[in-house]
């Protein structure tokens, strides 16, 4: 075991360089919540549209993704597909953290927008605001309340899947450590830094999941 | 002058699978009409309540709302709904929203009134049922007559030709139905046209011009207050006065 004083030692000189891989494991994770949020809510409402096609393409998407792993996903959409289009390794990363997350993101959805009360939508059209109105304005931003705490579950889970990266000959967090834990025959110190990191961004992400969920608490009928 | 025909529901029929709901209803219901369907639970008066705002689609039959007969597939029925509006058991107000954000919304994003008019209309609407202190508060910091007495406000500030009320007070403590039913017989004075699914029997008798009784999905005597309280002519409508009556 490395001595304190070494690992704090190391933590400092390699601040530059951590720092570097954090933010680049930062944009992946951010850029594919995002985007993962978009996929999820679009196949969300498709499962619940009641139009069988949809719900069909809905369900074999969350199929493929979830029973998949994701570094099958990652290597398909950089190695796999390079032979006919080359994706950038942070998009080819991004994108199939997104499509990952979607997956997930979409179940959640779907079980919070079918959670809120149907009087809902009921009160919404004999307003006469249309479904989609009652939809945007009324039944979504509920549902999102109520997805929060499982979404911000996803977005560590996303946070930390997001390593995977590496095998892709990204520099993020844990490419980092690796390969300069395997330079300084140290892998220990290395590894315990990068896990340092990581515990710090997932306390920075659960501050700031239970900040809007405080901010947005919802009241109930 | 002869009174506009507000609702005229003819040989309306609603079945739910192998439940046959509503039989061969006919209804008219004239301006400034206050028309209370009572009986017992499970005898299609909400079902009919929610068929004249098309929230149920009938099977058959004909709708006429203000002397325009209403085609559910092809009329656009976001419209209509304006002119008609629902008050509900439970409420069903917006949560996430304060009182005033739940009485503008539909004016706003459906009509498109100007947010500061909408604002003030809704004051206004809130004064009316009493409520003026709660326009910033959310929903969950009421009681439920305050509620109810919101989503009558709620509903009043699309400007409907006609309201609906579905078992308005049913869900109420008993000490808190008293304010809701002050805030509807107002309304009834003002010459609203409303038609009301209740148990208050009381309400029904004082401010209703015509009573309908339905049982097992028909209607089995209709008539104004004194008549049907006090000679009602089925035998089903005097079984079932002597049981709520009995309460």
């Amino acid at each position: 075991m490395p001595s304190f004083s070494h690992f704090f030692e190391v933590l400092i000189d390699t601040k530059d360089v951590f720092l570097k891989a954090m933010l680049l494991t930062l944009e992946l994770t951010v850029v594919s919540i995002l985007i993962g949020i978009v996929i999820g809510l679009f196949f969300a409402l498709m499962k619940i549209s009641k139009i069988k096609v949809l719900e069909l393409i809905s369900d074999v998407y969350v199929f493929l993704v979830r029973g998949t792993p994701l570094i099958v996903q990652i290597f398909i959409l950089y190695f796999g597909l390079s032979g006919i289009f080359l994706i950038p390794d942070f998009w080819a990363a991004s994108l199939a953290l997104a499509l990952h997350n979607g997956a997930y993101i979409s179940e959640i959805l779907r079980g919070t927008i079918q959670g809120v009360d149907k009087g809902q939508m009921e009160a919404g059209r004999s307003l006469g605001m249309t479904k989609v109105l009652t939809l945007r304005r009324i039944i979504l931003p509920q549902a999102f309340r109520r997805a929060l705490p499982p979404l911000g579950n996803q977005f560590i889970i996303g946070l930390k899947d997001s390593s995977l990266a590496a095998f892709i000959s990204m520099n993020e967090l844990f490419n980092v450590a690796t390969t300069l834990g395997s330079n300084n025959f140290d892998e220990m110190t290395y590894l315990l830094i990068v896990a340092v990191y990581y515990l710090v961004l997932v306390a920075l992400l659960t501050f700031i999941v239970n900040r809007l969920e405080k901010k947005l608490a919802i009241s109930d009928r | 002058m002869e009174a506009k025909e507000m609702i005229k529901v003819n040989q309306l029929n609603k079945s739910f699978g192998e439940l046959h709901v509503l039989k061969n209803i006919d209804m008219t219901v004239y301006e400034s009409d206050v028309v209370c369907l009572i009986g017992s639970s499970g005898s299609g008066k909400s079902t009919l309540l929610r068929c004249l705002n098309f929230l149920e689609r009938k099977d058959s039959g004909s709708i006429i709302i203000e002397g325009k007969e209403v085609d559910p597939s092809n009329d656009d029925l976001n419209k209509i709904r304006e002119k008609v509006g629902m008050v509900f058991q439970h409420f069903n107000l917006f949560p996430h929203k304060t009182v005033l954000e739940n009485i503008i919304e539909a004016p706003v994003m459906v009509k498109g009134v100007d947010k500061k008019v909408a604002t003030s209309k809704a004051k206004e609407l809130l004064e009316k049922v009493g409520l003026e202190d709660k326009a910033d508060v959310f929903p969950n910091k009421l009681s439920g007559g305050q509620k109810q007495r919101v989503a009558i406000a709620r509903a009043l500030a699309m400007e409907p030709d006609i309201m609906l009320f579905d078992e308005p007070t049913s869900a109420l403590d008993p000490e808190l139905v008293g304010e809701v039913l002050t805030t509807m017989k107002e309304l009834a004075n003002e010459g609203m046209t409303m038609v009301v699914v209740t148990h208050e029997m009381g309400f029904a008798r004082e401010v209703a011009d015509w009573i309908v009784y339905m049982n097992d999905g028909e209607i089995i005597e209709r008539g104004d207050p004194e008549q049907f309280f006090e000679h009602p002519k089925e035998e089903r409508t005097q079984e079932f006065l002597k049981t709520t009556m009995l309460k």
